[in-house]
């Protein structure tokens, strides 16, 4: 069943045959890739084939791989998704519906719906410093083709990962950001990524941020949910953190039942460079994030962290990775998992250690908490260590919660339920402690707050936007 | 206000409390003595309702209401307060906020608004006083990192921010050095009234020179075999725990 007009109004297109796996998407690429490209830019254009071939190849990745064995996309995948390939906008204002109201949250504001950067009028955004470039990937390809050359599908291109080869395949368009040698951004940028349309559908969009060396800046992700149809978002986002710059990335999840969320984050770090990353899922339906951070120069510092709050039969995967190729970086890395009901929690962390990074100091956590006997975690700490002078370590913890803890509040009158809240909202704190814009740190305490009490149990909305 | 009448209490199937009978009134402050391993922890647990230990006989009344029948928070809300021996570490969760919970959970069992801000800030620097407590420590997480007597000073100041009718204190005395323990014993005698009363569980006599106790027992294999006046603690400090012992196991 041909379906040409399946996001309403949009003349968009589907998978020809309501999707079993990959064959769909095959035969969709074969008879439309020629739209495809015309709708995108040449830069993106220029690995678009290879990356069909390898998807070809690899298909879309099972829980058989190592690599995906906490994340099984089988049933995600069964579902026909309608893929905008002919760029038909899509009838929504963000700036109108979604009115940001983290107190005191002074940001750059930009909009990704569903695949596509939404044009920027937002007059807070003309007083960035001068030099830094934020728009539409594809558009900013056309005007500053060499920039974007330099590092576009640097990353990407390398890794042999099914869901990154079908984002180089499909994806059309991005966010770009660029921030020119020694600038610093007074204001954190915010990215939201709105889910919206009236039939389920997918949206495949790659992501490029190039930070010069000195630069310095802060990143807010959110992804969003409009409308209760099933979506499924697969994104690749490159980072390149040249020398001595500083890059903060916060990524907040808050998104319904039946999304599926399939994000890439994929950074290199320079000489004397520092990445925070912090990756927050706060609600959500299926996710997976992989992130793999490669440090690349000396002297680096890396603090990866994230924690996941899930209950009814949610499921969230961290796939992490932290590289260290050269001598004398530090990286720790911190995730937090409190599981209820049916729900599915993955990690893996990886670290590797190359033979002569030596004096790296590299830690690992990840501490899980279950709710119920119901709930699930399976977490993976995985070092492969050729260096011998280092001071690496990692642990990983499933518990439940501190039943003397417990004890301790009741016995100064706090009630049972209040006392686990206090509980759980204490194991979230440090993660939450590593966020470094005031404004959001605050935010995310009521969200996660309010979270735990259950009063979020449905999306409200882009948490910071709501 | 509390009657204990022949409780038996097990943990994980092992009887400790054989039949333990006391009755406190208000205004009385109990001293309860007795080698390591007696069961006096095991009374104070029981009484605050920790769910490891399981009453198999037995009855404790406070005010008139059957004890066991209630929550632990709702035994600290009728006014029974533990000092524990082992204070608990909570990383994560402030000083600040977890009292500000308790006392706010408090007052609504009594069906009182919440402590405004300020209210509630005056309290805790006019108790954090009272206990020579550092200004730094409120400002942590609870108990995490903090000294022994840091510790211990800090039961005391939560027990003066709960205001309760029946205070215990087990072992408050232990790992205090002279200094705390006299302001420990300071906050508890100051915090004194004839409509509350204490139960001070300790095996030295040292502490009792502070807090004077009107009745001195000794808690031995589970039950309360013997009792007196604070002479009784000198007669134990001097003597040991061997004659009581063997008074028991002479006795029909
Ligand atoms: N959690 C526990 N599990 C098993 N036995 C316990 C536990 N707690 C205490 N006991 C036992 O109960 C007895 C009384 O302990 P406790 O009440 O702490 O004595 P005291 O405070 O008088 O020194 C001891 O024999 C001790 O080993
Ligand atoms: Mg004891």
């Amino acid at each position: 069943m041909e379906n040409e007009n399946l996001i309403d109004g949009t003349n968009s297109k589907s998978p020809s045959f309501g999707g079993v796996g990959e064959s769909p998407y095959i035969d969709l690429y074969k008879s439309h890739h020629e739209s495809i490209k015309k709708h995108s830019t040449v830069v993106m254009n220029h690995i678009r084939d290879d990356a069909f071939a390898l998807f070809e190849e690899l298909h879309f990745p099972t829980v058989a791989l190592e690599n995906y064995k906490y994340t099984d996309l089988k049933a995600a995948l069964s579902i026909d998704y309608g893929l905008n390939i002919n760029r038909i906008p899509i009838p929504v204002n963000p700036y109108e519906v979604f009115t940001c109201d983290v107190p005191g949250i002074q940001s750059y504001l930009y909009f990704v719906v569903n695949d596509a950067f939404y044009p920027v009028n937002d007059a807070r955004n003309k007083t960035l410093p001068k030099g830094v470039i934020i728009g539409s990937l594809n558009q900013i390809a056309e005007n500053h083709p060499e920039l974007v050359k330099q590092y576009f599908g640097k990353l990407s291109t390398t890794k042999k990962d099914g869901l990154i080869a079908f984002n180089g395949a499909f994806a059309q368009d991005g966010f770009f950001m660029f921030v020119p040698k020694n600038v610093v951004l007074d204001k954190p940028v915010q990215l939201v990524n709105i889910m919206r349309s009236d039939v389920d559908s997918m949206a495949n969009s790659h992501n490029l941020i190039i930070f010069e060396e000195g630069a310095k800046a802060q990143l807010l992700v959110c992804d969003h949910t409009v409308d209760d149809v099933r979506f499924l978002s697969n994104r690749v986002t490159e980072v390149f953190v040249g020398e001595n710059a500083t890059y903060e990335h916060y990524k907040l999840e808050n998104t319904h039942t039946k999304t599926t969320n399939l994000s890439t984050l994929l950074i290199d770090q320079q000489r004397s460079s520092t990445v925070l990353a912090n990756i927050i899922t706060l609600h959500n339906g299926q996710t997976r994030n992989t992130i793999e951070i490669d440090i690349d120069g000396e002297n680096c510092e890396t603090n990866l962290c994230g924690m996941v709050i899930a209950d009814k039969n949610q499921q969230v995967d961290n796939f992490t990775s932290i590289i260290h190729n050269k001598p004398n970086c530090h990286s720790t890395e911190l995730f937090k998992y409190v599981l209820d009901d049916m729900s599915k929690g993955g990690f893996t962390g990886k670290l590797y250690v190359a033979k002569n990074a030596q004096k790296t100091a590299a830690f690992q956590t990840n501490r899980n908490i279950l709710l119920s006997k119901t709930a699930k975690m399976r977490t993976k700490p995985q070092l492969e260590i050729y260096a011998d002078d280092v001071k690496c370590s990692h642990g990983a913890t499933i518990g439940s919660l501190d039943e003397t803890a417990k004890f301790y509040m009741q016995s100064r009158g706090i009630s049972e339920k209040e006392a686990r809240l206090l509980l759980m909202f204490a194991f979230t704190n440090d993660v939450i402690e590593n966020i470094r814009i005031e404004a959001l740190k605050d935010r995310i305490k009521i969200l996660v707050e309010k979270r735990l009490r259950g009063e979020l149990s449905k999306c409200e909305g882009c948490v910071i936007c709501q | 206000m509390l009657q204990i009448k022949n409780l038996h209490a097990n943990i994980n199937g092992k009887e400790i409390l054989k039949g333990l009978d006391l009755t406190v009134r208000p205004g009385e402050i109990h001293a309860i003595m007795g080698p390591n391993g007696a069961g006096k922890s095991t009374l104070a647990s029981v009484l605050t309702g920790n769910q490891a230990f399981e009453v198999t006989k037995g009855e404790v009344t406070f005010y008139g209401k059957n004890l066991l029948e209630l929550s632990p928070e709702n035994r600290s809300h009728e006014g029974i307060f533990l000092s524990f021996q082992y204070p608990v570490e909570i990383p994560g969760v402030s000083m600040v906020n977890f009292m500000r919970s308790a006392l706010n959970e408090h007052r609504k069992y009594k069906n009182l608004e919440p402590l405004s801000a300020t209210d509630f800030l005056r309290t805790m620097r006019e108790k954090k006083e009272l206990v020579e407590m550092d200004n730094k420590l409120a400002n942590r997480s609870v108990n995490e990192g903090f000294s022994g007597g840091e510790k211990k000073r800090n039961e005391i100041f939560q027990m003066a921010m709960l205001d309760p009718r029946l205070s215990i204190l087990d072992e408050t005395d232990s790992g205090l050095d002279i200094d705390a323990l006299r302001i420990v014993a300071n906050g508890v005698n100051k915090l004194k009234r004839p409509d509350n009363a204490s139960i001070v569980i300790t095996h030295y006599q040292r502490l009792l020179d502070y807090i004077v106790p009107d009745f001195v027992h000794v808690l031995y294999n589970g039950r309360i075999v013997k009792s007196g006046g604070k002479e009784l603690a000198y007669e134990l400090e001097e003597r040991g725990y061997d004659w009581i012992k063997k008074e028991v196991e002479e006795a029909p």
